[in-house]
């Protein structure tokens, strides 16, 4: 699956996908040399701008994909290209460099810094990663006002209503550009209610971006504000 | 390290009980070097004021002044040796003193040097009868013009001013002439009394360039072995006690050294736990191991300077508060800069205790977890 895209010639280019994840398998050895497979075989493509969601129960291997996808995990074999970039074979240092380059991750709990203002937020994945500085804060500033956190960015987290952190959670993995957006169980500690809102406010802005997504849930409710979902189970992903 | 920066300055209040700790253990050891630096100080400042590079005493006086005796045979033997530019006699009698206005059973330690050639702080040797004061009397009452009384015979001797930093053993110096130190040593000390041109020791002023432990060596072989020839840093480290000094505060700095390692490693440790989840998120954002351990130093570092800063504060103060001569305590700016020195390498070596755990962080662990 490739997508395409218009550049200023106006002649249409193809944009790589976002994910490719071909025959991609997962091996953990345990302590008393047995082998567990957490993922067989398994092949994802999502377009440059799809969002997808990953459904399955527990232990179904779906943080395992999601971890392989965001460069935190190294596949056992197969192949994964991010962005048109073949991370397959990276070290960890490549895989460090990749995460802070390439992918957007929006954790389980939020997990913003507690100590940091919502600007701060935004900002510590520069810091981390290439420290652009100026062109960094400019956009944290304009990222905030997107998303509607500009009169909040000097806030602690704290501070902040569980909506408003996710927001500032989704502005982190923005910051970057990436390629691919990784939201894990982005609704789990929500309510109904702002669970939908906070699932339309992905859907808002990713497409807004043309940013591609996958979102893992155990939450089939949530599915419909995906284009499409895959469902995985005992390691096993089925369209 | 911006984000270590803002941890400290937003939370404070996580780093209070490290920094109030590390403030006493850093009061400790400014305290203890301090004190060591004031009782060697008040042990050696004698030797150190003399203007000269050997101290000759006899061979059999384990470089002792009052066991010490010095022919003027002697002296004109080592007058001949290559490198020796000058001499002079010198004489020790360490008594009592009687200050006006003190109880007569208050006595001032004093150590009576009479010399040849004065000590530095001394343009010119005093007249018969008179001597310079080491400035420490005057927390005794001394002052000058006092005629103070030495010795059970009670010999007036008169303060015409003072100089610092001249004690020796623990006892006020006190300089004068040969003349006058000969006559104290025979009204109050019968018994050690020397005779005209006998000296308990000698200062010897070498050529500029030339090597004081090979002079003296060059005098010892010309008085064939009658005589101990010490430079100054040996005859320093020859002073009864001064050894054994260093030696135990040393030893005592040391384990306060390490117990400060303890406890920034134990304190960075915990933190480094707590903050397992953060720098799981963190590192699946990119972060590197080496930027979260350099934050955890930063931290440390910051910490113990804070605590080195309270406690030098508080040590200046109590120089200040404490009465001159009550307590030996010394506080110099090298002593205050080497304690932090010592407590901040402390701190990076306790902080190393913590790598291996920040090496572990797995950034899968942000990823399908709630924590």
């Amino acid at each position: 699956m490739t997508s395409e895209s218009l550049q200023h010639t106006g002649h249409p280019v193809p944009t790589p996908d976002a994910l490719q994840m071909t025959d991609v398998r997962k091996v953990y050895t345990m302590g008393d040399g047995s082998e567990v497979v957490a993922l067989h075989n398994a092949s994802l493509t999502v377009g440059a701008d799809e969002i997808v969601a990953l459904v399955g129960p527990s232990g179904s291997g779906k943080t395992t994909l999601c971890s392989i996808a965001g460069g935190i995990l190294s596949a056992s074999g197969g192949t994964v290209t991010v962005g048109g970039e073949d991370i397959t074979h990276f070290s960890e240092r490549q895989l460090t460099k990749f995460r802070q380059e390439r992918v957007g991750f929006v954790f389980q709990s939020v997990n913003l810094v507690p100590f940091l203002t919502a600007r701060e937020n935004l900002l510590v994945v520069d810091e981390m990663g290439r420290r652009t500085g100026a062109a960094a804060r400019q956009r944290a500033d304009q990222l905030l006002h997107e998303l509607g956190l500009a009169d909040r960015a000097k806030n602690l987290p704290g501070q902040l209503s569980g909506g408003q952190r996710q927001r500032v959670a989704i502005g982190r993995a923005l910051m970057n550009d990436p390629a691919l957006v990784l939201f894990d169980e982005p609704t789990s500690a929500l309510d109904t209610q702002l669970g939908e809102q906070v699932m339309e406010l992905i859907r808002t802005e990713m497409k807004s971006r043309g940013t591609a997504a996958i979102v893992v849930t155990h939450d089939e409710r949530i599915t419909s504000y995906c284009d499409r979902s895959v469902y995985i189970t005992d390691g096993v992903l089925k369209a | 390290m911006k984000l270590a920066l803002r941890e400290l300055w937003r939370r404070p209040s996580r780093f209070v009980t490290a920094t109030v700790i590390l403030s006493l253990i850093a009061t400790l050891l400014m305290f203890l070097g301090s004190l060591l630096d004031g009782l060697i100080n008040a042990s050696t400042g004698a030797i150190r004021a003399l203007p000269g590079d050997v101290i000759v005493y006899s061979s059999t006086s384990q470089a002792s002044f009052a066991r010490s005796r010095i022919e003027p045979a002697q002296r004109s033997a080592i007058l001949e040796v290559s490198g020796v530019e000058q001499t002079g006699g010198i004489g020790l009698a360490q008594l009592g003193a009687r200050i006006p206005g003190n109880d007569v059973r208050d006595l001032a330690g004093v150590a009576v040097f009479g010399v040849e050639i004065a000590p530095r702080g001394v343009d010119a040797l005093p007249a018969y009868g008179e001597a310079y004061a080491d400035e420490i009397l005057q927390a005794d009452g001394v002052e000058v013009g006092m005629e103070i009384l030495l010795g059970p015979a009670r010999s007036p001797i008169t303060i015409i001013g003072f100089v610092a930093d001249t004690n020796f053993s623990g006892q006020a110096g006190l300089w004068t002439t040969a003349e006058t130190w000969r006559a104290v040593l025979s009204a109050n000390r019968p018994d050690a009394q020397v005779a005209e041109g006998v000296f308990q020791s000698l200062l010897v002023r070498i050529t500029p360039g030339t090597d004081p432990v090979a002079v003296a060596q060059a005098i010892d072989n010309a008085t064939g072995g009658a005589t101990l020839s010490l430079s100054i840093s040996d005859a320093i480290d020859a002073i009864p006690g001064v050894t054994e000094q260093q030696a135990t505060f040393n030893q005592i700095i040391g384990v306060t050294v390490v117990i400060a390692v303890v406890v920034i490693a134990l304190f960075f440790a915990l933190l480094t736990v707590e903050r397992t989840g953060l720098y799981g998120v963190l590192a699946a954002l990119g972060a590197r191991a080496r930027t979260l351990f350099a934050g955890v130093i930063l931290q440390a570092l910051i910490v113990t300077f804070i605590a080195c800063a309270v406690s030098a504060t508080l040590l200046v103060i109590a120089d200040l508060a404490v009465p001159p001569g009550s307590i030996p305590l010394d506080v110099t700016p090298t002593r205050l800069i080497f304690s932090t020195l010592l407590l901040l390498i402390a701190a990076v070596l306790g902080c190393a205790f913590s790598l291996r755990r920040i090496l572990r962080i797995d950034p899968a662990s942000a990823i399908g977890s709630a924590s």
